[in-house]
């Protein structure tokens, strides 16, 4: 058991993460008939919380509440990773990317994430203005604007061969491509990196 | 096949639920258990660190890429299986895949949602596995998102599509 423990606590390669990921399609549809997609999960929590009368979120939501329940098991399984199967080293990141970011302000690669942008300090500076409630916007307006994220349109659509969902996914690629290559490093500058 | 069968109430759901047999009580743990392996997957391969995100887009590793790619492959195989050797669901049900209609928002929307996915380093799943993390400070990021499908739920009408 520790040896396994040791095992399945390295980084995962795409290879056994990817096709994990692909099992979550007939999983949800053998076990409920269920089509897999997470942004969903933001419309029902709008819809349950805050549906204002609003046509767009005047539904029954209950009937999706399957949704929720995956995307709170999706933060359990956050919290046991990072608690229980740790990768005991530091992230590698390609040397190139930390180049690139080193150029752009950021100095600490040794997390999942740049502690520099993403701590509560920068709750209410520019960084979090731009990192947390600009970007964050931006996913939920355009994932639901769009029908979909990486799961609904990527991984769901394309899996049953749907063009629509193929070309929603090059529109995010490039939607990506057009803030990392252009606009991240003007923005990162403004708000003081 | 029951490819154009979408018995959800509504179009615009994108993860209907088209199941005839209602989950109640500890049924519904299942759905929990899958997210809780999908959720561990993400952290595990480091899907949900804002750096591998910025590899992608910089096409300085083919990690993402390899993930995302063999997930489709996958997805392929399996629905084809499931079409062709007609496996039906565990209550006995013929398993309905949702059809994606075309709309302007895949195109302007999906170019919106990509601004925001590499500048938070992540789509809506990984998000919740970043809380999960303890990356607390992205529950701010979350309340965004939520302000963001509101936003476009209030003023859908004014939007082309």
């Amino acid at each position: 058991m520790h040896q396994f423990i040791g095992w399945i606590s390295q980084p995962w390669p795409w290879y056994v993460a990817g096709p994990m990921i692909g099992l979550t399609v007939p999983a949800l549809l053998i076990v409920g008939n269920k089509a897999f997609g997470i942004s969903s999960s933001l419309r029902h929590i709008c819809a349950a919380c805050i549906p204002a009368g609003i046509p767009f979120f005047t539904y029954n939501w209950k009937k999706e509440i399957w949704n929720l329940l995956f995307v709170l098991g999706t933060a359990i399984g956050g919290f046991i990773a990072i608690n229980f199967l740790a990768n005991p080293d530091t992230i590698v990141i390609s040397e190139a990317t930390q180049a690139d970011l080193t150029a752009l302000g950021i100095t600490n690669f040794s997390d999942l994430m740049p502690s520099e942008i993403f701590n509560w300090d920068n709750v209410f500076h520019g960084k979090g203005l731009v990192f947390f409630v600009i970007g964050g916007f931006l996913v939920g307006f355009g994932t639901r604007y769009a029908g979909g994220c990486t799961s609904g349109h990527a991984i769901m659509g394309i899996s049953s061969l749907q063009w629509p969902s193929l070309v929603a996914t090059i529109f995010f690629m490039l939607g990506g491509f057009f803030m990392t290559h252009v606009l991240l490093a003007p923005l990162m500058k403004l708000v003081g990196f | 096949m029951s490819k154009n069968l979408n018995q959800t109430e509504d179009p615009n759901c994108v993860a209907p639920n088209s199941s005839q047999t209602k989950d109640k009580g500890l049924a519904l743990l299942k759905y929990v258990l899958i997210g809780t392996v999908f959720g561990i997957v993400f952290v595990k391969a480091e899907i949900i660190s804002w750096f591998r995100i910025q590899e992608m887009f910089r096409l300085q590793s083919f990690h993402m890429f390899g993930v995302i790619g063999s997930a489709i492959v996958t997805g392929i195989i399996a629905i084809q299986l499931i079409k062709r050797l007609n496996i039906k669901s565990i209550h006995g049900e013929e398993i309905i895949i949702p059809t994606k209609e075309f709309k302007k928002g895949q195109v302007i929307g999906g170019f919106i949602f990509g601004l925001g996915w590499a500048i938070t380093g992540a789509c809506p799943g990984p998000l919740f596995a970043q809380i999960g993390s303890g990356y607390t400070v992205i529950l701010v990021t979350l309340v965004a998102a939520l302000a963001g499908t509101w936003v476009y739920g209030k003023f859908e009408k004014y939007f082309p599509n």
